[in-house]
């Protein structure tokens, strides 16, 4: 057992700490956030350039090959800076989808664009109704000939307003929640009958509504018939990631909040003086540590190919990094006072992008109902 | 990063686990699995088995009787000697005043207690507090004049627990009321059989008689009995406080009381169900195995950090796990109340011995007890509240 980083993911973790230290500080961001699109192409080429954009992708296709614990250190990094780049949704959710789902001929021919920074992809499978359930479709893709057609409206597709391609999930048989019949398709943002409208999210990021009327796919944009348990397990993947990054978030919050006590001063004194403070910043600690140390164990469960066993860890994780979430960000405005409430100060924004992780392929409470269901996490011959 | 264990920590888990299933008797570890107190016996034989062994001492030196074990190793006999419902090595001995002998004291001394002390042919028990001297131990006022080869000990200690089964106890008493409070203090043991010595037992919420106070009256102590040097007494009793460092969160502890919850769960009915089936009885549980999950994984992470630590000093994330891991201990007992519903109610201490049935299933009876009793861990060993404040300090720098 060991905690430690091989040196190769300790040169990782280096080069995009600098990165984020050296480029993501909140006066840039801010800049960042008025560029077309809402974010840097020019970072996007930079991470292109320093190989982030191929972590999870095989060498052979010039990807860099890296596990969940790469992907743990560069969201963690990520997390820090809030970065606004749509790598979330092309990386770690379009990319462990082409992984699990995607033919070798069809990995063969978009991942290069991916790592090159060519390509932007996005996941679209929210419906109105469907809320967390992944499996809940109603989108219809009708067989016709040697291809598909799609029709239907997803929502909240992240960065699907920038995006040059969208993976879409769309019922081919089956009632709308069946487990089985779930499609899951690439589709073009040029092809007829596909229309979009983006909005920023309340954390500075992007997302659109997507609509699908009468959507032609091609048979090799079909990447499954059958796709509920990959897109399950790339999900349980994703909110490893997102569990990293949120303890990057939680971590400024934390260290912001502290250097604040530390140095402004109300009664002749710094407020850090004041016992109801300290202990509250404790707190905010203890949370931060059982959070990161969550987001470790889902970064290791991960990968585990014993859906039952990945999904218990995966959600007492998303359960862990909610909780400690919301307690250290409502703390760290509260502590703050007045500048914690305004969208001149960072603190407000780290807030906002927790809270919307923690909505993000379930809160604390929907995933603590699944490890509930499951029985829990210690058998009962612990 | 890898979260698994060698294949040589694997063994030796399992040599653990063999260990202490087989080798402690059944019906001590039946008591506590169930909560039921343990007598002396219980406690003396069960920490002879270890000593036996060579296993109930691992944090003493090795030439002392301790073990050179990794801290993965000290991580894995705690969690198997607790997940086996097997009694801990009797803290006063072992953990407390046995390090401090160990460290500070005379050769003399050392092989006049260490065995003994090993064996449990002494029991010991500890003199901090007193009552004027809870969180602020270093107020203390049991005085000890020096007159000639003896000390006379005057004061009063309080929350001494299982005094009454004490053949020593080791004491905070003040040498030098001019000096700074800390600078004061000295660390000194007394044989409880001294004239002068009464103890008096305070009984708990729970009905039990775990603590005492212990009143001295012209106590005459051997000058020799003195543990290092006078006044240094005070650098002592923190090396003792700050010396349990893993197995403090009592993780295990609560990984076996998780089991017996659902267990019992399954045995209770409530609304024409197991209670176990109710999906808000799941959900409270589950809560709380998650951060016991995220103990866990955070104490393996100090156990880690140590092995790059230098010896014997201190980690500040001891206190994390202190705060933590009672938070939880005390939830579990909570919640096991909640199981046993109405049966919680009566008073049914001592029925064993009267032998008449229990009121209700048998596992009930010490359900609420234990959870007035676990009240205490955020108490004792310096308050949740004291822990905050080391943290404070000492990690965030406040």
């Amino acid at each position: 057992m060991d905690f430690d980083l091989t040196e190769e993911q300790r040169l990782l973790k280096d080069s995009v700490d600098r990165l984020i230290a050296d480029k993501y500080q909140f006066a840039q961001r801010k800049q960042y956030q008025t560029e077309t699109g809402g974010w840097s192409e020019k970072l996007w080429g930079e991470y292109a350039e320093m190989g982030l954009l191929g972590l999870p992708f095989e060498e052979t296709l010039g990807g860099f090959g890296g596990g969940p614990v790469e992907t743990m250190i560069v969201m963690e990094a990520f997390g820090r800076g809030l970065i606004l780049e749509p790598y979330f949704a092309t990386v770690i959710l379009a990319g462990g989808l082409l992984r699990r789902a995607g033919s070798d001929a069809l990995r063969g021919a978009l991942v290069p664009r991916i790592t090159s920074g060519k390509l932007k992809l996005a996941f679209a499978h929210l419906e109105r109704h469907s809320r967390y359930d992944l499996g809940d479709v109603s989108t219809t893709a009708r067989k016709d000939g040697s291809s598909y057609v799609l029709d239907g409206a997803k929502s909240v597709v992240l960065h699907g307003d920038c995006a040059d391609q969208v993976l879409v999930t769309a019922r081919i048989a089956g009632a709308q929640r069946d487990r089985d019949g779930v499609g899951l398709f690439l589709v073009d943002a040029a092809t007829p009958g596909f229309s979009r409208r983006g909005y920023p999210t309340q954390d500075g990021l992007r997302a659109a509504e997507i609509t699908l009327s009468g959507v032609r796919v091609g048979g090799d944009g079909v990447l499954s018939v059958n796709a509920l348990p990959a897109i399950e397990h790339v999900v349980d993947e994703a909110i490893a990631a997102l569990c990293a990054e949120a303890v990057g978030t939680m971590q400024v919050m934390h260290d912001t909040t502290l250097d604040y006590m530390k140095t402004r001063k109300q009664f002749g004194r710094t407020i850090g003086s004041f016992q109801v403070l300290q202990h509250r910043s404790v707190d905010m600690l203890v949370a931060l540590e059982q959070a990161r140390s969550m987001a470790m164990f889902a970064a290791v469960m991960a990968a585990d190919e014993n859906p039952i066993e990945r999904r218990r860890a995966i959600a007492a994780a998303k359960i862990q990094i909610g909780k400690s979430g919301r307690h250290i960000g409502q703390e760290a405005v509260q502590i703050h006072g007045g500048i914690g409430m305004t969208m001149e100060y960072s603190v407000g924004h780290s807030f906002k992008r927790m809270t919307v992780i923690d909505q993000l392929y379930g809160d604390a409470d929907t995933h603590l109902a699944i490890l509930a269901r499951l029985g829990g996490l210690f058998g009962k011959a612990a | 990063m890898d979260l698994s264990f060698t294949d040589e920590e694997l063994a030796f888990r399992d040599e653990a686990r063999r260990f202490f299933r087989t080798q402690i008797p059944d019906s001590i570890r039946a008591k506590v699995a169930e909560g039921e107190g343990l007598t002396k016996d219980d406690m003396v034989t069960s920490q002879r088995i270890m000593n036996q062994h060579g296993w109930a001492t691992v944090n003493w030196p090795v030439a002392w009787g301790g073990k050179d074990w990794s801290p993965v190793q000290v991580y894995l006999y705690q969690d198997e000697m607790q997940l086996a419902h097997a009694p801990s090595p009797i803290a006063f001995n072992v953990s407390m005043v046995g390090p401090v002998i160990a460290q500070f004291a005379s050769d003399e001394l050392k092989r006049r207690f260490l065995p003994a002390t090993a064996s449990a042919e002494i029991f010991w028990c500890q003199g901090f507090s007193e009552p004027g001297s809870g969180s602020d131990l270093a107020s203390l006022r049991t005085r000890a004049e020096r007159k000639g080869d003896k000390y006379v000990v005057n004061g009063q200690k309080i929350w001494t627990t299982l005094a009454q089964y004490a053949d020593w106890i080791f004491c905070l008493v003040r040498t030098d009321t001019a000096a700074k409070q800390q600078e004061g203090i000295s660390f000194l043991l007394i044989d409880m059989k001294t004239p002068g010595i009464t103890v008096r037992p305070i009984v708990t919420i729970d009905g039990g008689r775990e603590v005492n106070e212990v009143f001295f009256d012209n106590v005459e102590v051997p000058a020799e009995n003195l543990v290092g040097q006078e006044n240094k007494g005070w650098d002592y009793a923190k090396f003792l406080l700050g010396n349990e460092r893993t197995g403090i969160a009592r993780v295990g502890m609560s990984k076996a009381k998780v089991a017996r919850i659902k267990e019992l769960a399954a045995l209770e009915m409530s609304g024409g169900r197991p209670l176990i089936a109710d999906p808000r009885f799941q959900e409270k549980l589950a809560s709380i195995e998650v951060e016991l999950k995220a103990l866990e994984m955070t104490q393996l992470r100090v156990v880690a950090d140590e092995r790059k630590m230098e010896k014997g000093k201190q980690n500040p994330a001891s206190s994390l796990l202190k705060l933590k891991g009672s938070v939880i201990q005390q939830q579990l007992t909570e919640l096991l109340m909640e199981v046993v519903g109405p049966y919680a109610m009566p008073y049914q201490r001592d029925f064993d011995g009267r032998n008449e049935p229990a009121i209700g299933p048998e596992y009930a009876s010490e359900a609420a007890p234990m959870y007035f009793n676990y009240r205490k861990v955020s108490i004792y060993g310096g308050s949740n509240e004291i822990q905050r404040n080391i943290i404070s300090k000492a990690i965030l720098g406040l």
